[in-house]
């Protein structure tokens, strides 16, 4: 222990200490500050983009739910608008068949008409060709019948006879 | 060096030796124990063994 | 040039000067032993060994760079005056004898490795162990381990003023701030943070950042063959104690006072508190002085006995001078260099983590 107080060096120990604190001082404004800041700066870079990639990875998650929504709503737009065709459709064929029912009843009873009406025209004409002929056929039988004053005769004795005069 | 200085630094180091094993076995066994926290360990390990050692070494001064 | 070159040069400047300086102590060895018997040669050799080493841990006036290659540093004294002159006088370049300086009227004289004022016949009065009585100038010379310190401190401000400069353009480390940033990191969060915590670390890391990197780049500078470890010399870890002590106490806030002066606070009545803290009081002040103490001793006594071991299991190769031994030893040595290296990084980083505890402690707020 004397020997250690004995070899105490007291030019060395002013001088360490002078040169040290020199040193602190320097370090302090040349070396330290700048490293630490920029260290700590990048570190704070660092952490930021780090935040950021998380708020984009959020982000992404919450547009990603949204176009899930979006495509959703989509598909179901979609599905009505598909229904409503599908109706369009259905009521358009049901209306066309209802139409078309309705114009072929018509045409069906015109042509039942004017069949109607031909049959009755013909039957007309049939019957003013019968009458005719049956009169020009009960013309010649009557010539034939009054030729003579005796047929005439005997026929409206016979006439006579049928009449009962009661 | 006299006789008894020597005796006595011989003790102090059997002594600053067995609290400094002691340290190093027990932070071992805590290592192993729990290594998730080896750095901790490690790190008062070292301050034990550190002022267990200054003691020491300021006691072999004395003698 | 860059650094890059720089630090490949000094690399393969210490390996071939390493190599260099064995070799000499070697032939000195050998010269020594053709000269003694051998019982004689066993004590010198051994007496030898003990002075190399102690040689080694000292500090000295000139830098030696190998053995005998050395530059001379200058001397300052503060002797009723300035006396400044360089310390190739105080040897004598041939018979490597100390010689009488005379300066402004004094006469200097070196005796075992210090300066001493003496009179124009260069007498050095002895007490019954040896000690020199004669008055000591003040010394603030230059000498070896302030130089180290000095060059040590020029180094580090280049290298992190050129790894800040780098930032400027990039925010990523370039160079040697590769290697550097991770350990500045660890620095601020495996010690400043976890000890003083997230509001106060910022005011300490200067001081930490600071001493951390210097007391291991001294450290390693202390294992290279120049022998210029500094941090193995008291007065340097005194003053690194020191300073870690006054930043204590300067930055302590109430809680740290109070804690210092009350230990116990509300728990008991104030007239129960006076008795214990007759007690107390005296050793929370003692434990105020000895935890600066403790840091300094052990910063000195790890590098210093590192020093001496490996030194010793050198000297042991030229004891036992048999095969067995000289390709043993220096296996050992070699690993136990790599425990040094480690020890290296290991003392300063107990050293700041001691520091930015006490300074948590300090700058700790009620809670």
């Amino acid at each position: 222990m004397e020997k250690l107080i004995s070899d105490f060096s007291s030019g060395l120990f002013i001088w360490q200490t002078l040169v040290f604190v020199v040193l602190i001082f320097l370090l302090r404004k040349f070396a330290w500050k700048p490293i630490l800041n920029s260290v700590e700066s990048r570190e704070e870079g660092i952490k930021k983009a780090l935040e950021q990639a998380e708020e984009a990875k959020k982000e992404m998650a919450s547009l990603k739910s949204s176009n899930e929504a979006l495509l959703n709503q989509a598909r179901e737009e979609r599905d009505i608008m598909l229904k409503e065709a599908r109706d369009v459709k259905d009521k358009l064929i049901a209306d066309a068949k209802t139409t078309a029912n309705v114009e072929a009843e018509k045409i069906i009873a015109a042509a039942k008409e004017s069949i109607h009406h031909e049959k009755m025209a013909a039957i007309t004409e049939l019957k003013n060709e019968v009458a005719t002929l049956s009169i020009q056929i009960a013309e010649k039988i009557l010539k034939e019948e009054l030729a003579s004053a005796d047929k005439q005769k005997a026929i409206i004795d016979n006439v006579v006879n049928e009449i009962n005069l009661n | 060096m006299t006789i008894p200085n020597i005796v006595g630094a011989g003790l102090i180091v059997i002594g600053a030796g067995l609290g400094i094993g002691k340290i190093g076995g027990s932070a071992m066994e805590a290592m192993a124990r729990q290594p998730e926290a080896a750095g901790k360990i490690q790190t008062a390990m070292l301050i034990a063994a550190a002022l267990i050692e200054g003691i020491g070494f300021a006691a072999l001064f004395a003698a | 040039m860059s650094i890059k070159n720089i630090s490949k040069f000094t690399l393969i400047l210490f390996v071939f000067l390493s190599i260099n300086s064995f070799a000499n102590t070697n032939e000195t060895h050998e010269e020594n032993i053709e000269s003694t018997t051998i019982v004689d040669e066993k004590a010198s050799l051994k007496k030898e060994i003990k002075e190399t080493i102690d040689h080694h841990l000292m500090d000295s006036y000139d830098f030696a760079i190998t053995h005998g290659v050395s530059f001379p540093l200058p001397v300052i004294l503060i002797d009723g005056g300035l006396h400044i002159f360089s310390s190739s006088k105080l040897t004598n370049h041939d018979t490597h004898e100390p010689t009488i300086v005379e300066s402004n009227g004094n006469y200097y004289k070196l005796f075992h490795g210090k300066i001493y004022k003496t009179d124009a016949a260069g007498t050095i009065n002895l007490d019954e162990h040896h000690h020199a009585t004669n008055e000591k100038p003040f010394d603030i010379s230059i000498t070896k381990n302030v130089f180290t310190i000095i060059l040590m401190s020029l180094f580090l401000f280049f290298l992190f003023k050129g790894m800040a400069k780098k930032y400027k353009t990039n925010s990523l480390p370039k160079g040697a701030g590769r290697f550097l940033e991770p350990i500045v990191l660890f620095v601020r969060d495996e010690i400043a943070i976890p000890n003083i915590g997230e509001k106060h670390y910022k005011k300490y890391m200067n001081y930490l950042l600071t001493i951390f990197f210097f007391i291991w780049f001294l450290n390693l500078a202390g294992m290279t063959p120049f022998g210029i470890g500094v941090t193995n010399n008291i007065a340097v870890t005194f003053s690194l104690a020191m300073l870690t002590f006054l930043i204590t106490q300067f930055t302590g806030k109430k809680t740290y006072w109070l804690h210092l002066f009350d230990p116990l606070g509300h728990s008991m009545p104030w007239v129960a508190k006076i008795p214990l803290y007759l007690l107390l009081v005296p050793i929370e002040i003692l434990g105020l002085f000895v935890k600066p103490f403790s840091l300094m001793i052990r910063l000195y006594a790890n590098m210093t006995a590192g020093h001496v071991v490996l030194m010793s299991i050198i000297g042991l190769i030229f004891v036992f001078k048999n095969i067995i031994a000289s390709t043993a030893f220096p296996v050992l040595t070699l690993a136990l260099s790599a425990l040094e290296l480690l020890v290296a990084a290991l003392q300063a980083y107990i050293f700041t983590m001691l520091s930015a505890l006490y300074f948590g402690t300090a700058a700790e707020e009620h809670h």
